[in-house]
């Protein structure tokens, strides 16, 4: 255990030293240490174009799986009807099945739309995971809320908007966040749907990233390297945040039975 | 769940329409597409037939990736289950349990692409590992780790291992402590306790843990492009899917690869679960009510 947390420890750390580097070839350490390679990063990989485009995607994602997965939330955890085992299977499926797989025909459709290329398409194409992840996620959150004091906000003639805003949403803050938190680490790591479906313009930080290491050779690995710390600093500061209001089991218990 | 109770003409309720937006999204954008690459598969150029399939099985350079991919996933899924059951029981009840799965979380959200070029990084010729080795004379030339099939498979341990570690704990601490320790006052070993009680009890939650791992590690894609050897041992099949797509623009053909995958999967995840059933029945859960 401890092993493996050190070689998970010593790859991050090999990542860091190497994008302040000057040269590092064949010791230890690198010769000398400096910070111009982030510069370089930064207008070689145009990389404010990409952390724009990155950050449109991620809230985007996060704002519009909120709006949509908090109702049908609300809809699945108060009510039972006839087709509710085939609604949850519909709302499983997405996150059982691997990105790889509905991806490409996905990116087809959306190719055929015109619409893969766009920022407008990755993000349709993020929502995919990002709705479903919400309802579950939320699902158990608004069960726990006790149904009385919607009945009371009833009686004083609330409609169901303002019950949304005045009692479920301030009762639900923790978990809004929470599952919003996850939606937006989950989306800035995802790299299948984002890979399948972005085009030039509309690359989010993972997938730059992917295009710089597989065309490795051409840049420096340091300025490469330098590009990964960002992204990494990028994801760890959500990820720092969500692990104050989250359970790290949550992560990945997207299903729960 | 059960609705068998409910009057059978009633009002429509209207709580339920709030479904309509999120069915939407998963109808349009997951299932549509889905059904759609299905149908599209059976398209080639002379008209709907079979032929992007027999094409897939009769290729060896396509078809072998299935095996491909399946010698890479199996070891890593069976490896990061086998290490991270004991892990997790071991550290269920720990001080640093929530410290520690704090840094486990980490490779999971950085994501395939930023472990592939860690690793490149720290496993190469020159990297850490490397001279830690020549250092301590364990080995007397540099280990190749990377562009292989070791680099592909090491990354999927480094994010399936955590993977696995949380979701086992999450089982493991779903268990009633009260069982256990009912053993316990009769007598039983802890190595008991942990075959009769534990074991049995956790079978579901490994299944479930398997079938997750897998389906993660069958998909592997950009670190067997950038960590692996692409051209030929660990050509897997999203490779192959990516490259009928957006490398020969042949739709029919990526979709059909898609659904090969597809089924690959779904055939093990399948049985995964069969064997499940031969051990145990009852509540995945298992213990709290």
């Amino acid at each position: 255990m401890g092993f493996f947390v050190l070689n998970v420890l010593a790859l991050i750390a090999a990542v860091v030293v190497d994008s302040f580097a000057t040269t590092w070839l064949g010791t230890w350490l690198p010769a000398g240490f400096t910070g111009r390679w982030y510069g370089s990063a930064w207008t070689e990989f145009q990389l404010d174009n990409v952390l724009m485009v990155t950050v449109e995607v991620v809230f985007a994602v996060v704002a519009i799986s909120l709006l949509l997965g908090i109702p049908a939330a609300y809809a699945m955890a108060r009510r039972t009807f006839r087709f509710k085992r085939v609604v949850l299977l519909l709302f499983v499926l997405p996150l059982l099945v691997p990105p790889m797989t509905y991806g490409i025909p996905l990116a087809t459709v959306l190719y055929s739309l015109h619409l893969a290329g766009t920022i407008n398409g990755v993000i349709l194409a993020n929502l995919v995971p990002a709705v479903p992840f919400v309802i579950l996620v939320m699902t158990p959150y608004i069960e726990q809320i006790d149904p009385k004091l919607e009945a009371a906000a009833r009686v004083f003639g609330a409609g169901t908007f303002r019950l949304f805003l005045h009692v479920l949403v301030p009762l639900l803050a923790p978990g809004i966040l929470a599952a919003g938190l996850l939606v937006l680490v989950r989306t800035i790591g995802m790299f299948e749907l984002t890979f399948l479906t972005a085009g030039p313009d509309s690359q989010t930080l993972v997938v730059a990233l992917y295009y710089t290491v597989f065309a490795a050779g051409v840049r420096s690995a340091q300025s490469i390297d330098a590009m990964a710390v960002i992204y990494m600093v990028a994801t760890l500061i959500w990820l720092l945040i969500a692990l104050r209001f989250v359970n790290p089991t949550q992560l990945v218990t997207r299903v729960r039975q | 769940m059960s609705t068998s109770s409910r009057p059978a003409i009633k009002l429509p309720d209207r709580t339920l329409l709030l479904l309509v937006p999120g069915i939407v999204i998963v109808l349009t954008l997951f299932l549509y597409p889905f059904l759609f690459g299905f149908i599209l598969s059976f398209l080639s150029h002379q008209g709907p037939n079979l032929g992007n399939y027999t094409k897939f099985f009769s290729t060896p350079f396509l078809s072998e990736t299935i095996w491909t991919t399946l010698w890479i996933s199996l070891p890593a899924t069976l490896i990061n289950i086998g290490f991270a059951l004991p892990v997790a029981f071991v550290t269920r009840r720990h001080r640093f349990q929530r410290a520690l799965t704090a840094i486990l979380v980490i490779p999971i959200t950085l994501g395939t692409v930023l472990i592939a070029e860690g690793l490149l990084t720290y496993l190469g010729p020159q990297g850490w590992l490397n001279r830690l080795l020549l250092m301590l004379h364990i080995s007397t030339s540099p280990v190749h780790l990377t562009h292989n099939y070791w680099g592909v498979f090491l990354s999927l341990v480094v994010s399936g291992f955590p993977f696995a570690y949380l979701l086992l704990l999450s089982y493991l601490t779903g268990i009633d402590p009260a069982l256990p320790q009912a053993a316990a006052t009769l007598g039983a070993s802890p190595w008991r306790r942990f075959i009769h009680i534990y074991l049995p009890l956790l079978i579901p939650g490994l299944a479930i843990a398997f079938c997750l791992s897998f389906v993660q590690a069958f998909s592997v894609f950009p670190s067997a492009v950038l960590l692996g050897a692409p051209a030929g041992p660990t050509r897997v099949i999203s490779i192959a899917a990516y490259q009928a797509a957006f490398e020969d623009y042949d739709y029919p053909m990526a979709s059909a690869i898609a659904m090969v995958m597809a089924g690959v999967q779904l055939l093990v995840v399948a049985l995964a679960l069969t064997s499940r059933n031969l051990f145990y029945r009852g509540p995945t859960t298992g213990g709290k009510g």
